[in-house]
């Protein structure tokens, strides 16, 4: 009677509710990693790194390319654009100031539309109304204005917890408020402006409903900034979709699943080193 | 001086760069809408909201947008239901029931979730979810249920980490006052941490709901995308996001800017959505 009791007591049925949630989460977590490594990792073969992509080899290696480029470019243009207004935001801007109300709200704003109104807009001005057609430039451009918003509000916090014991003791040495922000303030806060940068890079490796429509779904490499390809996680879109080559695309997962890990291994890495130099 | 005046420069460079995110929203808001609103307006807005047939090819053309809402509601909803009691109680169990030893492993675990592709999940649940669908109920597999379950564990990243963060947030005394009146841990947390970290938690359901509704490409894979409104849930939709990518290739003319018209519904939405999640949050702060 007494265990009974036990069992159906509220402490109890709530402890294990709460585990069984912990246990599909973790579990469905680790199945999907589990399931697409043991699936995917016999189907890749040398083949699949082959340099020109033909329907027999369905080579993956243009689009790792693609993604390559699509990614070094994007942070070329997202970075600094990101990171010069979290400057602006934390270091210049007074309290109060309506211009920062007006971006903070449109940062959480851009960070809330779905990528696939990106895509949307990146076709109908890029692609169409300024007439780069599908390529990499309209590509990058699009995924840059998707990662903006992230890198503004990693700059942003990283910028904020900076002791301003730090900015005030550069005043007083005499330096101007470029030099303190640039040899005093950013060493400090680069582990988490670069932790931002890494997520950005997440983010647009995993992008593919923004990019359909502006950087295209071409099988070749890009050969330019008006060329159109595919990045990977297109390329596993592709291949799911037309549901020929799955076990190919079984493979794309392993190597998506791959950089992902490490972009998460990096960006937990970065962020201790941020919490030890607190 | 020569110093002075390099100062003044990159100040104005930093706040043009700031006023890049006010350009870029108002770009895509006038291309959106500048695209769509004139075919909503010549269409008429009840019958593309509340039309319940969407027939490109045929002639008479049809553009009724209802099933794709019906279908957008639907998923979303059924992705609340599987994601927020799970995504909640996980960030319970983090939060306050697991130990620094498995935290520090489990923690890179949510981020890691947070970080895989959604084209990742959408492979998986159509290599794994649809089969085992297609047995149970019959049919293709792909239906409702199918795309809600894939969106119920495309949200839960997003839930967890929100909610997580905003029950650490909530101070120790109350849970302090509340065993020492005699609570067990279980119903401490429950019956008083839960409820005062209430609004961080709504935000993380707003934040998913934001998410399901928004997501496009996995949910192709496994929810059939049958344009018409479904009568049970073994059934397959088609959602406003899928409705833009499966027919944007080889549109033209009144089909384009319908397509358009439907990313304007989507992003209303979107912004609907966004709006509350920001009042929540100025709540919760002031």
């Amino acid at each position: 009677m007494s265990s009974l009791r036990r069992i159906f007591s509220f402490d109890h049925i709530i402890r294990s509710l709460i585990k069984l949630s912990a246990l599909i989460t973790f579990g469905a977590l680790f199945f999907i990693v589990g399931y697409i490594f043991i699936r995917g990792i016999p189907h890749l073969t040398l083949d699949m790194f082959a340099l020109e992509y033909t329907t027999e080899n369905v080579s993956m290696l243009p689009a790792i390319i693609t993604t390559l480029m699509l990614v070094a470019l994007t942070l070329v243009i997202a970075t600094p654009i990101g990171v010069f207004t979290g400057f602006y935001l934390v270091e210049y801007a007074k309290k109060g100031n309506k211009f920062v109300d007006l971006i903070r709200i449109t940062t959480e704003t851009l960070s809330g539309i779905p990528s696939i109104v990106y895509g949307l807009f990146g076709m109908l001005f890029f692609v169409y109304r300024l007439g780069f057609s599908y390529s990499l430039l309209a590509g990058t451009l699009t995924a840059a204005i998707m990662v903006l918003p992230l890198i503004i509000r990693s700059t942003e916090e990283a910028l904020m917890a900076v002791d301003d014991s730090l900015r005030e003791a550069s005043f007083g040495l005499g330096a101007g408020k470029l030099r303190t922000i640039f040899r005093v303030v950013l060493p400090v806060a680069m582990p988490g402006i670069l932790s931002g940068v890494i997520l950005s890079i997440g983010r647009v490796v995993g992008e593919t409903a923004a990019l359909m429509y502006t950087l295209g779904t071409a099988a070749k490499m890009t050969d330019g900034l008006f060329s159109s390809g595919r990045t990977l996680s297109l390329h596993m879109f592709v291949l799911s979709n037309e549901g020929l080559y799955v076990n190919e695309a079984y493979a794309v997962g392993v190597v998506l699943l791959l950089i992902v890990l490490a972009i998460n291994g990096l960006s937990t890495y970065l962020s201790n080193k941020l919490r030890k130099g607190e | 001086m020569k110093s002075k005046s390099f100062e003044g420069f990159m100040k104005i460079v930093f706040i043009i760069c700031a006023a890049t995110s006010i350009l870029a929203i108002l770009l895509i808001c006038y291309f959106i809408f500048s695209g769509g609103v004139p075919f909503i307006m010549e269409y008429g807005l009840k019958n593309f909201l509340f039309g319940n047939k969407w027939a490109p090819s045929h002639s008479p053309q049809a553009f009724g947008i209802l099933p794709m809402i019906v279908g957008s509601l639907l998923v979303t909803l059924g992705a609340i239901i599987i994601g927020v009691p799970i995504g909640v109680l996980t960030a319970t169990y983090l939060a306050k029931f697991s130990n620094k030893k498995i935290y520090r492993f489990l923690k890179p675990s949510i981020n890691l979730m947070a970080g895989i592709p959604s084209i990742v999940y959408g492979f998986f649940a159509l290599v794994v979810v649809v089969p085992v669908m297609r047995n149970l109920v019959g049919g293709t597999g792909m239906n409702i249920i199918t795309a809600s379950l894939l969106l119920g564990i495309m949200i839960l990243p997003t839930i967890i980490g929100l909610s997580e963060s905003s029950i650490r947030s909530v101070p120790e005394s109350y849970y302090e006052g509340s065993v020492g009146l005699g609570a067990s841990h279980e119903r401490a947390v429950m019956t008083v941490i839960l409820p005062a970290a209430k609004s961080g938690i709504i935000s993380s359901v707003i934040l998913g709901i934001g998410r399901a509704i928004g997501e496009t490409m996995a949910v192709i894979l496994v929810a059939g995308n049958q344009p018409r409104i479904p009568s049970s849930l073994t059934q397959g939709v088609r959602t406003l996001t899928t409705n833009i990518v499966l027919e944007m290739g080889y549109a033209a003319e009144a089909h384009r800017e319908a397509l358009i018209a439907t990313a304007v519904v989507l992003f209303v939405f979107i912004l609907l959505i966004n709006g509350i999640f920001l009042i929540i949050k100025r709540r919760a702060m002031n």
